[in-house]
């Protein structure tokens, strides 16, 4: 099949046994691949109620068609899962090399099921599957677990693998990879713990069959000479995501000390071109990206390596955490990179734990003797390492905020920044309503990367409600997690502002299907009603009350920055609501209604 | 004319070997490229890519003469002409000289078409003339 590697890898980790599939042409055709692919099978496959860290949930690792090709960033893999962390849908987007040689090696998804008896790494080299004992490797961090494959068979060869955060099934354990690239929400990395599967490595020789080849690589051709030409090109290059480190410390969108200010006094110390002149030793790209976001760093005052900080990890964990010092920052993600959990959530759920110390609610006796103060870094560091090893206060921490605040009570729940479980991302939305309603509707809790909107809403008036604005969310949603259905990246469009319609003769001579954006955007909006009706599936009371934000953002104007005394009015948070549910064609409790379900053709996939 | 690399420049992302792959054998398939990018990480956290310099040395040892000199001056391998011997691979001073029978009936190397600079997002390679020391 033209497009496809053509096969689809299953491995029952109960009963070890490994079998291959065709990948369905239908499939291909209506889900394209990616987390198409993801939640086609996790709808299909995991049966209502599953325990997301049991032998019924299932770990579904997706290509697509651009993934491994001569198309600007095809590099992304999907991970979809029910998520232990929310309960709900999860789709982890990892960068690097491993969705590529996934290809290479013949495969365009490997679903992981059921539990293997003893830890396993599961070996791919072209046809030859095998699960190796891994049980000396269990325990080991990622950094040296990737070392001693890479050492052992060669750079050829690509590794993904969890820590001791995804072994401890720590809920918001990441998959780690190429030494800074992470599947990095949701707990990915929990499930593939629970299933005792400690890597993942793979190599293959083989090629991708296209249909259309002189047409495919001038298309390919013309991607790579948009980007090159890009205007904004040698920045974000330099800079890669921390170029808008400045921007949101100035507009107040920097999430600072819990997300209670959006702006921080020690904010110029974590600017991108403080941390290029400090830190950066060399650009890392994933497979395929003419601009590398990734800066890979050295700490000379912590003597450690680490690819970023990128944008997140210094909003979470360095101003989220009243941190300004840029290495002590890159420290941090060092070490939450090998133990592999998720700086986001990490940043949060840490930044929750110092409030609950500055309001009183924990105290010495709580954090195991932690002072933990917003701008402690030694006490960040030892926390961080608790979370991992499920130890002290870091095994209520290991929980996620939306359980722990629930555990602990007192007022804390209001303070736990979330949507539906999931840690909210890198952006304080008091007075950024576009945002606020990205994070409130994303199909995996509070994630930025569906809908990217906060410079959207400083362009048209932060605190504007209207439909047009709604639209524009709606409209990000189904178009920008195609590139992730696509297995490429989005950030050419977004941060190159290349034209989109380059993608379209591309994907039309590797597939050999035409496909506009149109048609495109109709598959990503299928896509979002199904993330949506799976939340449904799994959890009886969904409904709207699960879109809603952290309190914050509705009760707590900040005292600070550049968002002083600025909030967004509970009656503005139900009427993007209200506006959301009836542009989608959802009740007024933000479920699918039948109709829509039929216009989109899903009905025979949600009995 | 040769091709030239900065390898501090270089991401690692393995574009000009797609599309080196491309022009050579009409495949995706970065292992049948002739660059070489060798990652070292995580420690000291760099890049090294080995580009053919067009020295010739694996032309004089082919002995059945497979490996030609076009217009430009660019060395490349008659797919029909070669026979595997593998004569030409230890003569090559940069390791890019390629014999893997279980991907190519060929020997392969770079004949200078120019994909991988066109793709190089940060211009980490080019092609000039070959320099020549002068004393």
């Amino acid at each position: 099949m033209n497009g496809y590697a053509g096969r689809i890898l299953r491995v029952n980790l109960t009963t070890a046994t490994i079998t291959k599939e065709p990948t369905p042409p239908d499939l291909a055709r209506d889900f394209i691949g990616g987390r198409g692919f993801g939640i086609y099978f996790l709808l299909k496959e995991v049966p209502k109620g599953a325990d997301p860290l049991g032998p019924e949930n299932k770990l579904i690792i997706s290509s697509g068609p651009i993934s491994g090709m001569m198309i600007p960033g095809g590099g992304k893999c999907d991970w979809t899962t029910k998520a232990p962390l929310t309960g709900g849908y999860a789709s982890a987007s990892m960068g690097g090399h491993f969705t590529a040689e996934m290809r290479y090696a013949g495969l365009d998804s490997i679903i992981l099921e059921g539990i293997s008896p003893k830890p396993v790494t599961l070996f791919i080299d072209n046809d030859r599957v095998e699960l190796r004992d891994a049980s000396d490797l269990w325990g080991k961090t990622t950094f040296v677990v990737e070392k001693q494959f890479k050492e052992k068979l060669g750079e050829e060869y690509q590794i993904a693998t969890i820590g001791p955060g995804g072994e401890n099934l720590v809920s918001y354990a990441c998959i780690n990879h190429d030494y800074g690239r992470q599947a990095g929400r949701g707990g990915v990395g929990a499930v593939m713990g629970s299933k005792k599967v400690k890597a993942i490595v793979i190599h293959g020789t083989k090629s991708i069959p296209v249909a259309d080849m002189e047409a495919y690589r001038k298309a390919g051709m013309a991607l790579f000479k948009a980007c090159k030409e890009a205007e904004g090109l040698k920045d974000w290059t330099r800079y890669g995501t921390t170029i808008v480190v400045s921007w949101c410390d100035e507009v107040g969108a920097l999430p600072t000390r819990n997300f209670s200010a959006g702006s921080f006094e020690g904010g110029k110390n974590l600017y991108g071109p403080v941390m290029r002149e400090k830190i950066v030793i060399t650009d890392k790209g994933c497979f395929g990206c003419p601009s590398p976001c990734g800066k890979y760093s050295r700490s000379k005052k912590y003597n450690s390596y680490v690819e970023g900080p990128e944008y997140e990890t210094i909003g979470l964990i360095g101003s989220n955490l009243g941190i300004d010092d840029i290495e002590a920052v890159a420290q941090a993600n060092r070490l939450c990179d090998d133990l592999g959990i998720d700086t986001i959530s990490a940043g949060n759920a840490i930044g929750w734990a110092m409030e609950c110390y500055q309001k009183g609610i924990f105290t010495k006796k709580d954090t195991d003797g932690l002072d933990l103060k917003f701008g402690n870094v030694e006490a960040t560091f030892a926390l961080i390492e608790k979370i991992a090893r499920r130890e002290g206060l870091g095994a209520l921490l290991s929980e996620g905020i939306k359980r722990a605040s629930q555990k602990v009570g007192k007022g804390s729940e209001k303070f736990a920044i979330h949507v539906k479980g999931m840690e909210q991302s890198g952006y304080a939305t008091h007075n950024a309503t576009a945002m606020l309603l990205a994070y409130m509707t994303c199909d995996v809790g509070a994630h930025h990367n569906r809908s990217w909107a906060i410079t959207y809403d400083l362009q048209v008036g932060r605190e504007l409600v209207v439909p047009e604005k709604v639209a524009r969310i709606i409209w990000l949603q189904n178009f920008r997690p195609m590139f992730d259905v696509l297995g490429g990246c989005r950030l050419q469009w977004v941060e190159l502002n290349i034209d989109r319609e380059l993608y379209v003769p591309a994907l039309e001579a590797i597939t050999g299907i035409h496909r506009s954006w149109q048609d495109l955007e109709k598959v990503g909006e299928r896509i979002w009603n199904l993330t949506r009706l799976f939340w449904l599936r799994e959890n009886e009371d969904f409904g709207r009350q699960w879109d809603m934000p952290s309190p914050r953002f509705y009760e707590e104007a900040p005292k600070t920055g550049a968002t002083k005394g600025q909030i967004t009015k509970i009656e503005d948070v139900n009427r993007l609501l209200d506006m959301y549910y009836e542009q989608r064609g959802w009740t007024s409790d933000g479920l699918p209604t039948t109709e829509t379900i039929e216009n989109l053709g899903l009905k025979a996939l949600t009995h | 004319m040769r091709l030239y690399v900065d390898s501090t420049k270089c991401s690692g992302c393995n574009a000009c070997r797609v599309a080196c792959s491309l022009n050579l054998f009409g495949e995706n398939n970065p292992k049948k490229s002739a660059l070489v990018i060798e990652p070292h990480f995580p420690e000291p956290g760099l890049y090294t890519v080995k580009v053919c310099t067009q020295c010739g040395d694996c032309a004089k040892v082919c002995p059945t003469e497979a490996i030609k000199q076009d217009e430009k001056g660019a060395y490349y391998v008659d797919f029909a002409e070669c026979n595997l011997c593998e004569a030409c691979v230890p003569e090559c001073p940069e390791g890019v000289m390629f014999v893997r029978a279980e991907l190519s009936n060929s020997a392969w190397k770079c004949n200078l078409c120019g994909d991988c600079v066109s793709v190089c997002g940060t211009s980490a390679l080019w092609i000039a003339e070959i320099e020549t020391l002068t004393a």
